[in-house]
C-alpha cells in the first residue's frame, strides 16, 4: 500500500517536471497533474502524513521548476481541505479502510466533484500566490479555470488508464 | 502548560497545516527573485543535473532548428569580419590601439529547462560560477533578448525570462530613439508590452524595439521585437505599445550569457549618485 503510493509519487513528479512542464499549452494552461497523488491517498491516511507528504510533493515540484514554495503552499492547502471535502461529499458507501478514492470504488459523480473541488482550490492558491496581487484578477481567474479543466481531464485520463487492470 | 499541550494536540492537524503553509509562503517570498537562498543553491545542483541529463536526450529533437540558427548566426558573424569589407576611405587607417576597450564578454550556454506557460517564467542554463557566470548578467540569443541571471550555482544558473512579472527592461524605439519600459502582461507569450512612451512620439506599426543600453545589464541594441499595436490611455500622456517578440521563447536552446566588464564601475557610480 505504502510502496504503491511512493511509486506513484515518484512517477507523478517525473511526469510533471520532465514531460508536462515541457509541453506548451498556451499562456494560460499549466496543468498540475501531480495533485493526483494527494487525491488518491487512502481515506485512512493520518492527518500529519497527508500534510507532510503533500508538502514534500509540492516542494519536489518546486525544486525543478524554480518556484520554491509555490507548489508546496498550494499542495498543503489542498491537503488541509481534503478532510473537509470528504465530509462535504457524503457518499453511499462509508469511507472504510480498504476502499480507495477513485471511480471504481466511489463512482464517477463522487470522484468528479471530489477532484473538481480540490483541484480548483489548489490552482486558486497556486496562481494567486504566483501573481501575488489582485490587480490582474480576471486574467488569474481565467488561468485558474483553464488550468483546472486541463488538470481534471488528465486526472480522469489517469483513472481510466491505470485502474482498469485492477478489475480483472 | 498541560492544557496548552492538550489544546495543541487536539488541533494538531490545523497547527501542522499553518506551520507548513507559513513555511512554504516564507520560502516563496524569500526566493522570489533577487534574494539568494542556501536551499535553492544546494538543490540547484541536483535538479540541474537531472535536467541536463534529460536535455541530453531531448536535444536531438531540436537539432535541425539549432543547426539552422547556428548557421544563420555564423553568416552574420562572417558579415562583420574585417575581411568582408573593402576599405573605401583611404585617408584613415586602422591601428591596433587602446582606444577600444572590451566591454562585453559572451559565454555560450545551453538551455536545460524552460517554461512559457506560467505567469513568472524561468530558464535554467548549463553554465555556472565555474564558467564565470554571476548574478545580473544578461542572457540573449542571436535573435533577441531572453532575460537576466538571478541565481548561480557551481555548474548551473537560473534566468528570469522576460516572460515574468518582475522583469522590467529599459528599451527604446530604433527609429525615434524614445525610451520606454518593457514588461509582460502574462497574456500571450509572443507579445510583450512597452509602456511610458511619450505621447509626442511618432509611432508606426512595425517599428523595431531594441534595448536602450541604459541599464548595466543589457548591452545596447539587442533586438526585442516589433510594434504590433499601440494605444494611448485617457488622462495619460504616455503610449502603451504591444511588442511582437522577435524570439519564440518556447524554442530557445542555445543562448549567450553577456558579462558587462564595467558593471562594478557603473554600480559604484550609481551608489555614489544616491547620496545626493
Amino acid at each position: 500500500m505504502i510502496g504503491k503510493n511512493i511509486i506513484r509519487y515518484v512517477l507523478l513528479v517525473a511526469f510533471q517536471v520532465l514531460i508536462l512542464n515541457n509541453i506548451n499549452l498556451g499562456s494560460y494552461i499549466y496543468p498540475a497533474v501531480y495533485v493526483y497523488f494527494i487525491l488518491l491517498l487512502p481515506f485512512e491516511t493520518a492527518g500529519w502524513v497527508l500534510l507532510l507528504s503533500s508538502f514534500t510533493l509540492g516542494l519536489s515540484i518546486d525544486f525543478f521548476s524554480n518556484t520554491l514554495g509555490l507548489n508546496a503552499a498550494a499542495s498543503v492547502f489542498m491537503a488541509f481541505c481534503r478532510p473537509g471535502a470528504l465530509k462535504l461529499l457524503k457518499s453511499k458507501r462509508e469511507y472504510e479502510p480498504g476502499i480507495q478514492p477513485g471511480i471504481k470504488d466511489m463512482g464517477f459523480q463522487w470522484f468528479f466533484f471530489y477532484t473538481l473541488i480540490l483541484v480548483v482550490l489548489h490552482h486558486s492558491v497556486m496562481f494567486f500566490l504566483e501573481v501575488f496581487s489582485f490587480t490582474e484578477i480576471r486574467q488569474t481567474i481565467y488561468r485558474i479555470g483553464m488550468s483546472s479543466a486541463t488538470t481534471l481531464i488528465l486526472v480522469f485520463v489517469f483513472q481510466f488508464l491505470f485502474t482498469k487492470q485492477d478489475k480483472t | 502548560m498541560k492544557n496548552l499541550f492538550t489544546f495543541l494536540w487536539k488541533y494538531k492537524f490545523f497547527f501542522l497545516f499553518v506551520l507548513l503553509e507559513v513555511f512554504a509562503v516564507l520560502l516563496l517570498v524569500k526566493n522570489s527573485y533577487y534574494q539568494g537562498s542556501v536551499i535553492l543553491k544546494s538543490t540547484n545542483g541536483i535538479t540541474g543535473n537531472i535536467h541536463s541529463f534529460y536535455t541530453n536526450i531531448t536535444d536531438y529533437l531540436a537539432l535541425r532548428q539549432a543547426n539552422r540558427i547556428l548557421a544563420e548566426e555564423n553568416a552574420e558573424f562572417y558579415n562583420k569580419l574585417p575581411g568582408s569589407f573593402i576599405k573605401t576611405d583611404t585617408s584613415t587607417f586602422f591601428i591596433y590601439d587602446t582606444l577600444y576597450m572590451q566591454r562585453y564578454k559572451y559565454v555560450a550556454a545551453k538551455v536545460i529547462s524552460n517554461s512559457t506557460s506560467r505567469r513568472n517564467n524561468y530558464l535554467m542554463l548549463n553554465k555556472g560560477k565555474v564558467h564565470g557566470i554571476a548574478k545580473e548578467m544578461a542572457v540573449i540569443t542571436p535573435g533577441g533578448i531572453v532575460g537576466q541571471v538571478i541565481e548561480v550555482s557551481d555548474h548551473f544558473c537560473s534566468v528570469m525570462s522576460v516572460l515574468n512579472m518582475h522583469s522590467k527592461i529599459s528599451v527604446k524605439l530604433k527609429n525615434s530613439k524614445q525610451i520606454g519600459t518593457l514588461i509582460w502582461n502574462g497574456e500571450n507569450y509572443r507579445t510583450g508590452t512597452m509602456t511610458d512612451i511619450p505621447s509626442h512620439t511618432q509611432l508606426t506599426l512595425g517599428d523595431t524595439v531594441i534595448t536602450s543600453g541604459f541599464s548595466y545589464i543589457f548591452p545596447e541594441g539587442v533586438n526585442i521585437g516589433t510594434v504590433e499595436d499601440y494605444r494611448i490611455r485617457s488622462r495619460d500622456n504616455f503610449y502603451t505599445a504591444d511588442i511582437n517578440y522577435a524570439v519564440d521563447y518556447n524554442r530557445v536552446y542555445h543562448v549567450f550569457v553577456v558579462k558587462n566588464l564595467q558593471q562594478d564601475e557603473i554600480i559604484e557610480l550609481e551608489e555614489a549618485e544616491r547620496k545626493y
